[in-house]
């Protein structure tokens, strides 16, 4: 280098004091999440059983297994919302290919599989026909609606095999089995308690988020939603990276709609109308950025958490559940609303 | 010149960790056209906003007319007669050219818009500046040089004293712009107040009548007239250094031949590109905008795909069906709209230095080795002195130069050997162009074939060993930097016809 570099422009120093509204900008949601955890903890008194957890935790596995993979779909600047009717075409085919086989595992494998092959097709005509996500997710969402009446004949299909519940409704044989080991106190006990689903979601977490963070996938599926074309010229292969992110959608779905066919002990063709907006409600809640490029998975988990604890707490005060529409509405405004707040501050 | 009527009197603003504007002060005076020039980062920009109310200074006094003015607004600003026409234009292309003008302001019968009305002011104030538009026309139909029109009329519309232009010329051709000037003309004659913001230092010249150069948000010099004023004065001031300093031209002896294009035919071109580049030579495309350069570089890259001919690397056929190929087979971009095409804004420099190079470094080409990508990163932030404040930093709050210099760091983890660079100084400074020029130096000395796109013509004079030229959709000419001279290499752009305007032009 012949000209020498200039001085680095100095930094207001930051240390020493806490930077309040660092620390808001950088963990804002959890500081919200822990807020409410507290307040629901101390006004209602039915929510700190365990009991009680353990329900609102499976009350929110559908939405938290399929958010982790809307995660990426948003981070990569698409949406999806064929995911609601993906969950009730795999749980009638899960249920169908249960009773037909009599092989449990045939019939949630054909509905992951499903699921699958919905999100696959999603991607080709998203990344390699170049059709708008909103519109083609639109269109599958109604046609795979449709296939899951057809399939179903419009009836909830119900499952002879005993084995089928066993899937959404109890803890793990594995996790079960740590229970031998001895006694375990209360807490052991209730977490060897959690059904498999709630396990399930957990690990789901764990993975997507490091599949975000740590993989040169998740950082290319950031990339692509920060700028497609810039993207694209550093050489990612964006087309490719857009087919993954909607199978691997496609499948979570799939996978959560057997679960819930599972926890419902039938296949219904009319599961999870709507399930869609409540999946990415939970992301922005999350603060995932629905133009794309920014998304983190702790975001995700504390969004869909904040969603299944207000309703949670919502049925636990009796609050008609009119109303709860109206609240759950009036969370997402507000969780936005700040969101642009904070923006507009650091802008 | 008239009475001074804009003053800025010692005004100053900071913005966390920057002063971007130290006590400035000077005056322009009714009927006059006022140049405001300095680098990126100087501070020009910020005294924009700060006369069209949308920043308000930390200190001092913007006075207009004799009254000092406290704007809390932009709208209180274009009330007390100020419009700043900004290079990216403030219209609604989907509307038509009367509703633009009067955005805001629609003349209203009984609460409804008054159309004729709207239609006979709109038409009135377009020929007011001699412009023959259809007020009825949609804006989005008309090409840049009207809409800027549009734009001055609107100002015009809202009766603007003070009219500030922000790099009016960046988007216009060699006519349109000879239109704008005879408007800015006008303008002065009926007395307004001219604040001419650009970096192309020939224009100030032909249209200012005195200049402001800022330089690290201070005061660098105030010209009451430009007459004996030299473009090197300018730039002495601007940087505190002479033109010749920044190409600061080294000569190399290429070595063996790089890149081959052969008979490559692809959209955008208009004939089948041939050309070389040797090892360590520097090949300049120059030509006007349209020419088919950046098309012809995005075929080379794989970016577009090409409907014939061949790309050869060190003698191995490549043709790239995709950037990625042509990263592996050894070919990079450095494409032309660096934030459309080059930055991932909203990701950090760390994210955007390896978003190319960490699969050479991922764990199992899967999992991220962070402390490899923090080490990487480092490296050529420090190597290509790339000023941020941190790894982490957003690459959007970094200035147009430093967002370059990620992007050039970018490939430096790459095995290269032909880097194409599409306008790689286009809209930066002058300081930090003198550094990317550094950079393409010591790529060159190692051996790598470099190809510079360039509209700037000093650029291309400046820093290649050979020059080719683009003229519609064709390589028209290939020349070595001994013959180029700077109207040879114009007039073999200029398209055939004005090209024999101009020679007659010249016999005459």
């Amino acid at each position: 280098m012949t000209t020498p570099p200039e001085p680095n422009i100095p930094l207001p120093e930051s240390r020493g004091a806490i930077d309040w509204r660092a620390v808001w900008e950088q963990s804002g949601m959890l500081l919200v999440f822990a807020v409410l955890v507290a307040g629901c903890a101390i006004f209602v008194p039915a929510f700190r059983s365990l009991n009680n957890i353990n329900g609102l935790l499976l009350s929110v596995t559908t939405v938290g297994i399929i958010a982790c993979t809307m995660l990426f779909c948003l981070a990569s600047g698409d949406f999806d919302l064929s995911v609601g009717s993906v969950v009730a075409m795999s749980g009638v085919l899960a249920a169908v290919v249960t009773n037909w086989t009599g092989s449990v595992l045939a019939g949630i494998a054909a509905g992951a599989l499903a699921g699958a092959m919905v999100g696959l097709a999603n991607g080709i005509v998203i990344a390699i026909l170049g059709i708008n996500a909103l519109i083609t997710t639109l269109a599958t969402m109604q046609i795979v609606r449709g296939l899951s009446y057809l399939a179903s004949d419009g009836r909830a299909v119900g499952v002879e095999n005993d084995g089928f519940y066993a899937l959404g409704n109890s803890a793990p044989r594995m996790i079960s089995w740590l229970g031998w080991i001895g006694d375990t106190g209360t807490f052991g006990t209730w977490l060897l308690g959690l059904t498999a689903p709630v396990w399930i979601m957990l690990v789901c977490f764990v993975a997507f988020g490091i599949l975000l963070n740590r993989t040169v996938f998740g950082r290319n599926t950031l990339a692509i939603g920060g700028n497609r074309e810039a993207a694209l010229l550093a050489g990612i292969p964006v087309r490719l990276s857009k087919i993954v992110i909607f199978s691997l959608q496609g499948m979570a779905a799939g996978f959560a709609g057997v679960i819930l066919a599972s926890r419902m002990t039938s296949g219904q063709p009319t599961a999870a109308q709507g399930l869609e907006l409540q999946v990415i409600s939970a992301c922005v809640l999350g603060g995932v950025s629905l133009t794309g490029g920014v998304g983190t998975m702790t975001g995700v988990v504390m969004g869909v958490l904040i969603m299944g604890i207000v309703q949670n707490a919502m049925n636990l005060l009796n609050i008609p559940p009119f109303w709860q529409y109206v609240a759950s509405g009036a969370i997402l405004l507000a969780a936005v609303l700040l969101d642009r707040l904070k923006q507009r501050r650091a802008a | 010149m008239g009475p001074a009527y804009l003053q800025f009197e010692s005004v100053s603003k900071n913005f966390p960790g920057v002063r971007a504007l130290d006590e400035v002060s000077f005056a322009v005076g009714e009927g006059s056209v006022h140049a405001l020039i300095g680098e990126n980062g100087a501070g020009k920009s910020t005294l924009l906003k700060v006369l069209s109310g949308l920043y308000r200074p930390d200190a001092g006094r913007l006075v207009l007319g004799g009254q000092e003015q406290h704007f809390r607004s932009t709208s209180a600003a274009i009330r007390a007669g100020v419009a700043v026409i900004y290079q990216e234009l403030q219209l609604v292309p989907e509307l038509s050219v009367a509703e633009n003008l009067y955005l805001g302001n629609l003349p209203r019968r009984l609460g409804w818009v008054n159309r004729k009305e709207l239609i006979a002011a709109a038409a009135r104030q377009l020929t007011n500046l001699g412009e023959r538009i259809d007020p009825r026309a949609k804006l989005g139909s008309l090409p840049i040089g009207q809409r800027q029109m549009v734009e001055i009329a609107k100002a015009l519309a809202r009766n603007a004293k003070v009219i500030a232009f922000d790099e009016p010329t960046s988007s216009l051709s060699a006519r349109e712009t000879e239109r704008l000037f005879a408007v800015i003309g006008q303008l002065k004659l009926s007395g307004r107040v001219i604040l001419y913001v650009s970096h192309r230092l020939e224009e100030i010249f032909d249209v200012c009548d005195s200049a402001t150069v800022l330089r690290d948000g201070r005061l660098a010099q105030t010209y009451g007239s430009l007459e004996g004023v030299s473009r090197d004065d300018l730039v002495r001031k601007m940087v505190g250094r002479s033109i010749e300093d920044i190409f600061h031209y080294q000569g190399r002896t290429p070595g063996a031949e790089v890149l081959q294009v052969r008979e490559l035919m692809g959209p955008g071109l208009s004939r089948p590109a041939s050309f070389t580049a040797r090892a360590g030579e520097i090949v300049g495309f120059f030509g006007l905008v349209g020419a088919g350069r950046t098309e012809l570089m995005k075929l080379i890259y794989g970016a577009r795909r090409a409907q014939g001919g061949q790309v050869l690397v060190d003698g191995r056929a490549v043709n790239a069906a995709s950037p990625r190929q042509a990263i592996a087979a050894g070919i990079v971009l450095c494409p032309e709209d660096r934030k459309k095409e080059g930055i991932i804004p909203i990701r950090s420099v760390m994210e955007n230095l390896n978003i190319s190079g960490r699969r050479h470094f991922s764990r199992l080409g899967f999992f991220i080795n962070e402390s490899r990508e923090r080490a990487n990163a480092g490296k050529h932030v420090e190597r290509l002195a790339i000023r941020t404040p941190s790894l982490g930093q957003l690459v959007m709050n970094l200035s147009g130069g430093n967002q370059q210099k990620v992007i050039l760091a970018r490939w430096l983890s790459e095995q290269i050997r032909v880097i194409l660079l599409d306008e790689p100084t286009r809209g930066i400074d002058v300081g930090a162009k003198s550094e990317i020029y550094s950079i393409i130096y010591e790529l060159a000395n190692a051996g790598i074939a470099v190809v510079v796109v360039s509209s700037e013509l000093p650029e291309v004079l400046g820093v290649c060993d050979r020059i080719c030229i683009m003229r519609e959709g064709a390589i028209v000419a290939d020349i070595p930097r001994s013959e180029a001279t700077q109207q040879t290499v114009v007039s073999l752009a200029l398209p055939a016809t004005s090209a024999e305007h101009l020679q007659e032009a010249e016999s005459a």
